[in-house]
């Protein structure tokens, strides 16, 4: 089990029972737990839609839209099953947020689902988990076990007329499931490939059938709303973002780890402050704020608050919250290239700005670091990911070409550095041997 | 849906609300560039060729997936998209191998083509291309990944198109290629060739064609299938070769004919029977050792002529019998049924019958509208099917069910005696006994079972019959259709023109146009037509048959029966098949491909043959026949109406077609039925006749010119009685077609490769 970190500054909301051994039901009871739902079969559902709403709690997949909105768009009346789907396909790179939700808090994640369910007036939620997380998968199973066993899940939950399922299940490794539509037809059985919208998943997804996805962050989130009370919940954060976030921090600094912060906290103090500051004294080269398909910050633009709309100011996302820290012992060709080798080997190939130009991303890049590139290359990079940028067919393809723009737009003298023969002066990561054809 | 109103690129544009904007712009003439794309199959927006921009929407959209609502404002030819389309082409290009040289599709490559218009000349990358080693799936189809570009429609062709679903995709990203979703990247298909049809470049190759040619070296000739009886038009690619023209490719890049998208494994790869090595291309006479010889054609004419004309002059012409095929067009089976009652004077003509087209038509009489063609099968709301297996017998019928029930969200109900394929788009399934064709009509009658009811629901209804329903239950139950109204019927033969066949008269009670002999009506104007009904297949073919000369065209009975060895025999044909092996003289024969004229297909759709290819050495059955006539000292001219006929002054007008403008007069003259008929060898100048005399047959001729199906309609008013006749169905598959397929080497390669696989997968 990963250590966990913390810091005074923290608002333990999402985080307040990790590593409390709230992953038995008994003790999640203990702390509070079950506590919302019970809340929310009193109130019904247009009071649940309308708290959520109130709390100004935004998606925590990456997107940022609006939960309450989100469930609010579900039709009341449906010949289709609705459904609860709950995106736990963590895969952003620098991302391990829902790892600790899973591992401390599953049941938080059982709870949302149940009140999700509850609002939009669906019997089945699906909770699906990242292949990797197969280790995970037990806990939760678990934790839905138990849940049923109480009678928290099933026929008539809490004793009410009301009726919930939860089904658990893996991907089988892909990025590209993270996407919600995509997501969707894995949990279907197919290839993992996102649909055609309109129509959105809330008139036609899961099996044709209404359903809400969130991020599983957001649903085990939403017991804490209801228990706070959207006002409360909502002064948390900062203006329209409402509550705390779970931030991971990795890379160059003192005390990588995931810390809970009310949005909007300053980035440069989360990088100095509760991460201890940059490893072994070194300067901070570049900070990539919200995982890696976000555009990079310099040290000069990180003096902001980690909301959504203060991070998109800067002209970057907040995306996952996931801060990777760059120190100056870093090669931002090697990261760019490290980068676009993940987003090629994850694009599921549908269409063709994201397949071939992922592809062709990687092998240029791939030959600048390794120093065969020619001064127009450092263009023709900069041109292809603008030229893939918007014109994919789902977000993957924007996740490779921001960040590649950003890495040329604000180091190009790096790029400079490597070109025409002259070897990558911090190359240490054994990169593929380039060799001339 | 209502119309709405929309702008393209300033241009106020009207389609009904829901359209969707590539269909809509494309109807406008404005060219919306797009790869994965295909009318009728499901929507991807992949290919990103498409994108568009849409006033007050932030990112651009694809016209494929845009449904136009009203006041819409959307651009299209920006710089902004010509650039969108220059980068995805540019992207494209980066891993395609460029090989055009050497490319099938070089020259006919959607690639090619926008890359010409949109793309840029200038290569951005250094890197090496992906590269993949190309696959054979099969006998009739390869796989090149490098060439592919991923648009997805031979799987969507296969899958929703051919409800086959033989291919999927494997990995991911650029590693991505299209697979056989079976073991081993074999294909388990029905090896249509649709995937090959519908790929926008060169990634699927045809078996066949590949390395063949250039396509700007073969000449486009639109003509209908050899095969089956549904009657697909298909394109011939035809080189010219020192002895001739062959034919190197069948495809239908021609969408305008019945068979829309669609052609099969038998369309397009079993054309090579024509170029086969077994073809006769010398006449053959029997020696005096017993062997056949070969002869020069005017021995063989002579010989054959001297014969028939000593056996009717002195025993008269019920001495000789005549059996025609089902694979000759109209004008020469009018011309042998003529040639037999005229000028041999016998009414022993016959043809191997697949199906009870007499005892339809006469049932059908004077209910044109009851008659469907084949195009109904494709937009009736409700249909029964009743016996056969379409998916295997007719594939085109099966592809028009299909889609029909697939876009249409048509009524399939299906009665038959075993499961077939088809069942899967079938709203209802009602077995029956082998034998309960013949109680059909009771059954629906009464209406007792679910089955029945649902169908007795329906406010129409389209019956397929297979040709297992035949005499008195094929009667009954177009009697109960009449009386309900509102039924349409249609009835399953076997061959390419087995409804032509049976139309034209082979058939030794009724003249063309189901005439009896006795009451000949337009056909008074023969000379000496006997009267008295002949003898039939069956009676001919017997072991006894007493006959004392037999002339048979284009069939091959002896592979089912022994023929009456005392006969003297005259066989025209393309092989020297089982009967020509036994014939004492053979007249090699030009095949389908290699003729003109019309045929009609089980549909009574007529539409036109046009000659392909050429074969040294063989003449049509039409000129076999006219020469044959001639040496029997026959008036020619009252065989075939030629010479005096027609105009032959050009009023005036250009004929020539020298810029490239179609010959205008030439078509005038022909849809007015005013084009000289000037050879005895013509056979329009016999479809000048038929459409004078045969009931059903006068047709819409500018249409049938322009190479379009027109619609024969059963005969006003019938007053026979149908002969019981031995009707035998054909039940060929996929890839076979009677003693035809037999000398169609692809065919055989690829019901072999089928043999192999079922008997594989039987052991599941």
């Amino acid at each position: 089990m990963p250590k966990l970190v913390s810091h005074p500054d923290e608002v333990k909301i999402i985080s307040r029972r990790f590593g409390q051994g709230a992953e038995k039901i008994d003790r999640y009871i203990e702390l509070g737990g079950y506590e919302a739902v019970k809340k929310c079969l009193a109130q019904g559902s247009d009071w649940i839609i309308n708290e959520v709403k109130a709390s100004g709690l935004r998606g925590r997949g990456g997107a940022g839209f609006s939960t309450g909105m989100k469930w609010s768009f579900v039709p009341k009346q449906s010949a289709k099953p609705k459904y609860i789907l709950v995106n736990g396909d963590e895969s952003e790179p620098g991302t391990c947020k829902d790892h600790l939700i899973f591992l401390h808090d599953p049941h938080s994640v059982i709870e949302g689902a149940i009140i999700a369910g509850l609002a939009v007036g669906a019997k089945m939620g699906f909770i699906y988990m990242r292949g990797e997380y197969r280790t995970l998968l037990e806990i939760m199973e678990r934790a839905v076990a138990d849940a049923y066993a109480r009678g928290f899940l099933g026929k008539n939950i809490f004793g009410s007329d009301k009726e919930f399922q939860i089904i658990t299940q893996t991907g089988a490794g892909a990025y590209e499931v993270g996407e919600e539509s995509a997501l969707m037809e894995s949990l279907e059985g197919k290839r993992g490939v996102p649909r055609i919208k309109p129509p959105f998943p809330a008139v036609v997804g899961l099996y044709g059938g209404p359903t809400v996805i969130n991020n599983a962050e957001t649903i085990a989130t939403v017991p804490h709303v209801i228990n706070m009370g959207a006002a409360a919940y909502a002064a948390v954060g900062s203006p329209r973002n409402g509550g705390t976030r779970l931030f991971g921090v990795s890379g160059c600094v003192e005390r990588p780890g995931v810390y809970e912060l009310p949005m909007g906290y300053n980035l440069k103090k989360i990088i100095y402050e509760v991460a201890g500051g940059i490893r072994n004294g070194r300067q901070l080269k570049a900070v990539v704020p919200g995982g890696s398909s976000t555009p990079v910050l310099l040290p000069d633009e990180i003096d902001i608050g980690m909301d959504f709309d203060q991070v998109g100011k800067a002209g970057s996302m907040l995306g996952s919250a996931a801060v990777i820290v760059l120190d100056d012992q870093t090669c931002m060709v090697e990261f760019a290239l490290r980068t676009i080798s993940f987003y090629r080997h994850e694009s599921c190939g549908w269409c063709i700005p994201c397949r071939e130009g992922t592809d062709w991303l990687k092998k240029s890049l791939t030959r600048i670091h390794a120093g065969f590139g020619e001064a127009t290359d450092i263009d023709t990079v900069r041109y292809i990911a603008e030229n893939m940028l918007g014109h994919t067919f789902c977000p993957l393809g924007d996740a490779a070409a921001m960040p590649t723009i950003a890495f040329v737009k604000k180091f190009r003298q790096e790029f400079e550095d490597h070109l025409n023969g002259k070897p990558c002066p911090l190359a240490k990561m054994g990169l593929p041997q380039f060799t001339v054809v | 849906m209502p119309d709405v109103t929309f702008t393209v690129d300033g241009k106020k544009l009207t389609a009904p609300a829901g359209t969707l904007l590539i269909d809509a712009c494309r109807k406008a003439c404005i060219e919306i560039p797009a790869f994965c794309y295909y009318p009728g199959l499901s929507l991807q927006a992949a290919c990103r060729m498409c994108l568009v921009r849409m006033e007050k929407v932030g990112k651009l959209q694809t016209a494929c997936t845009t449904r136009v609502a009203e006041g819409q404002i959307f651009y299209t030819d920006t710089p902004e998209i010509a650039q969108v389309r220059k980068a995805n082409l540019q992207l494209l290009l980066g891993n395609h191998p460029l090989d055009c040289p050497v490319c099938d599709a070089g020259g006919e490559c959607e690639l090619q083509d926008m890359t010409f218009k949109y793309g840029a000349g200038v290569s951005l990358y250094a890197e090496a291309k992906n590269h993949r080693e190309e696959q054979q799936w099969s006998p009739a189809v390869f796989y090149d990944r490098p060439r592919c570009i991923l648009c997805y429609r031979c799987i969507r062709m296969c899958g929703e198109g051919m409800d086959v679903w033989a291919l999927g995709v494997n990995n991911r990203g650029a590693d991505s290629a299209i697979v056989p979703n079976g073991a081993g990247h074999q294909l388990d298909c029905e090896q249509c060739g649709m995937c090959i049809d519908v790929c926008p470049v060169g990634a699927l190759t045809s078996g066949s064609y590949r390395y063949q040619t250039r396509p700007w070296e073969m000449n486009h000739v639109s003509t209908v299938c050899a095969h089956c009886a549904d009657g697909c038009k298909v394109t011939l690619g035809v080189r010219s070769t020192p002895e001739g023209a062959a034919i190197v490719r069948a495809d239908n890049r021609d969408k305008s004919g019945i068979n829309g998208d669609f052609l099969c494994a038998k369309g397009r790869f079993g054309f090579d029977f024509a170029g086969s090595d077994e073809r006769l291309t010398q006449p053959l006479i029997r020696n005096a050792e017993g062997k056949l010889a070969p002869a020069t054609w005017e021995q063989a004419i002579r010989t054959a002529a001297a014969k028939l004309k000593e056996i009717r002059d002195a025993k008269g012409g019920e001495a000789i019998g005549v059996i025609g095929s089902n694979r000759l067009t109209n004008e020469e089976n009018y011309l042998l049924q003529k040639f037999a009652r005229t000028v041999l004077g016998s009414n022993n003509i016959d043809h191997a019958r697949t199906a009870d087209y007499p005892t339809f038509v006469r049932a059908l009489a004077g209910h044109a509208d009851k008659a469907a063609s084949l195009r109904d099968l494709a937009s009736a709301p409700a249909i029964l099917l009743v016996g056969g297996n379409p998916t295997e017998e007719h594939p085109l019928l099966a592809w028009h069910l299909r889609t029909n029930v697939r876009l249409n969200h048509a009524r399939l109900y299906i009665a038959n005696s075993a499961p077939i394929k088809l069942d899967r788009q079938a709203k209802a399934v009602q077995q029956i006994s082998a034998d309960g064709y013949r109680k059909l009509a009771s059954f629906l009658v009464h209406g007792e079972s679910d089955f029945a009811k649902t169908i007795l629901a329906e406010e129409s209804l389209l019956v397929v019959l297979s040709a297992d329903v035949s005499g008195k239950p094929l009667a009954d139950l177009i009697a109960w259709g009449l009386k309900r109204g509102n039924v349409r019927f249609a009835l399953l033969g076997a061959y390419a023109n087995s409804r032509g066949a049976a139309d034209m008269g082979l058939d030794p009670a009724l003249l063309p146009g189901y005439v009896p002999v006795d009451k000949p009506g337009p056909f008074a104007e023969y000379t000496n037509l006997p009267t008295t009904p002949g003898k039939n297949f069956a009676q001919m073919t017997a072991a006894d048959s007493g006959l004392d000369a037999l002339l048979i065209v284009g069939a091959n009975p002896a592979a089912q029966t022994k023929l009456d060895s005392k006969t003297f025999l005259v066989v025209q044909d393309l092989f020297l098949t089982e009967t020509a092996a036994q014939a004492d003289v053979v007249l090699p024969a030009a095949s389908l491909y290699e003729k003109s004229g019309t045929l009609t297909n089980t549909f009574g759709d007529v539409q036109m043959v046009r000659k392909a290819a050429d074969r040294p050495g063989v003449k049509p059955d039409f000129e076999i026949l006219v020469r044959l006539a001639e040496a029997m000292g026959a008036e020619i001219a009252k065989l075939v109406p030629f010479g005096k006929r027609g105009t032959t002054g050009d009023l005036g007008q250009s004929r020539g077609a020298e810029a490239g403008e179609a010959d205008r007069h030439a078509v005038w003259l022909e849809a007015n039925n005013l084009e000289p008929r000037l050879s005895p060898f013509d056979p329009f100048a016999l479809f000048d006749e038929i459409a004078r005399l045969v009931p059903g047959y006068s047709l819409d001729r500018i249409n049938l010119f322009a190479s379009n199906d027109v619609h024969s309609a059963p005969p006003a008013a019938s007053n026979f009685v149908p002969a019981k006749a031995l009707i035998a169905p054909a039940r060929d598959t996929l890839f076979t077609s009677g003693t035809l397929g037999r000398y169609s080497q692809s065919l055989q390669q690829l019901e072999q490769h089928q043999t192999r696989k079922q008997a594989k997968s039987a052991a599941d």
